[in-house]
């Protein structure tokens, strides 16, 4: 069960509006490899996951990227406070503003709803560890990619940083949780058998 | 604490409970790590003692933090993407 905190793990406080950095920034929400995904992604594969210590990770880390999201959405929605019409014709944000106005949609910056067919939850331990340690990768560079675009932000540049800086850290614990899986797997050949599938490992027969 | 104003123990809860997140994720991994478990019931202390000093003061952070019998005052504290809901 979950319990929600009134508190982003860190603070999101923008003062000045920029509605074409936020029609960016809105990928990591809802982009292919934003918040969104993520949490869908680690806490969906945990039910196939055998080692205590990797569910627990999963779980800790789909639980934060929830927190991720918020952040996100509180970084776009103040980007966007208080708009003009006049603003919003300039900045390229009137393609979202007719169908959202300037509430919180996932999508992605070229306007593609959030959709699962961009992640994986195989059921295959080392496939989903692999899938994980990439997705870390695909959204450290996104936020990399995001901070060329805002560092005359530096409101947002923090933030960002902030965000960024985690994947670095779950990329890290993915890495140990796939040693942790591997050392429970025959050394000689890792694929012998799917320890979250097959009955009976054939390596011990 | 009880001296804290409420952005700095805003601020102290919010540096504490990223401590608590991280050594958790650490701990997940590395579960027999004694430094990190010793750091992780230390901040966790920390934490507790700085939210209850805040819910009583200023408003619950979570639906468990209610203290007022007279009000609901979980809907009162602004929301975190709101003006003064990230201090």
């Amino acid at each position: 069960m979950w319990t929600y905190n009134k508190m982003l793990e860190f603070p999101v406080k923008i003062k000045t509006t920029n509605p074409k950095l936020a029609m960016a920034i809105m990928s990591q929400l809802g982009g292919p490899d934003g918040e969104k995904g993520a949490s869908t992604r680690y806490l969906s594969q945990r039910y196939a996951m055998k080692d205590k210590r990797v569910i627990a990770t999963l779980t800790d880390i789909g639980t934060e990227e929830l927190n991720h999201e918020e952040m996100v959405a509180a970084i776009i929605t103040q980007l966007t406070k208080n708009l003009t019409i006049g603003e919003i014709e300039k900045s390229g944000f009137y393609q979202y503003y007719v169908d959202h106005t300037i509430g919180i949609w996932p999508q992605a910056a070229s306007g593609m709803p959030f959709s699962t067919a961009t992640l994986q939850s195989t059921g295959d331990p080392i496939a989903d560890l692999h899938e994980d340690l990439a997705a870390e990768q695909k959204a450290r560079l996104t936020y990399d990619n995001i901070l060329r675009l805002c560092k005359d932000e530096p409101d947002v540049y923090e933030a960002i940083k902030f965000l960024r800086a985690r994947e670095m850290v779950h990329y890290q614990r993915f890495g140990e949780s796939l040693r942790l899986v591997q050392e429970g797997l025959d050394a000689r050949n890792f694929y012998a058998f799917n320890p979250s599938f097959d009955k009976k490992a054939p390596c011990l027969d | 604490m009880e001296k804290m104003c409420k952005e700095e123990l805003k601020q102290l809860i919010r540096s504490t409970n990223f401590a608590v997140i991280e050594l958790g994720l650490y701990l997940d991994t590395h579960p027999t790590s004694a430094c990190a478990l010793t750091k992780y019931h230390n901040l966790k202390n920390t934490l507790k003692d700085a939210i209850a000093v805040y819910e009583k003061n200023y408003g619950p952070l979570s639906i468990y933090g209610v203290k007022c019998e007279e009000e609901w005052t979980w809907v009162n504290e602004p929301w975190p993407w709101q003006e003064g809901g990230s201090c």
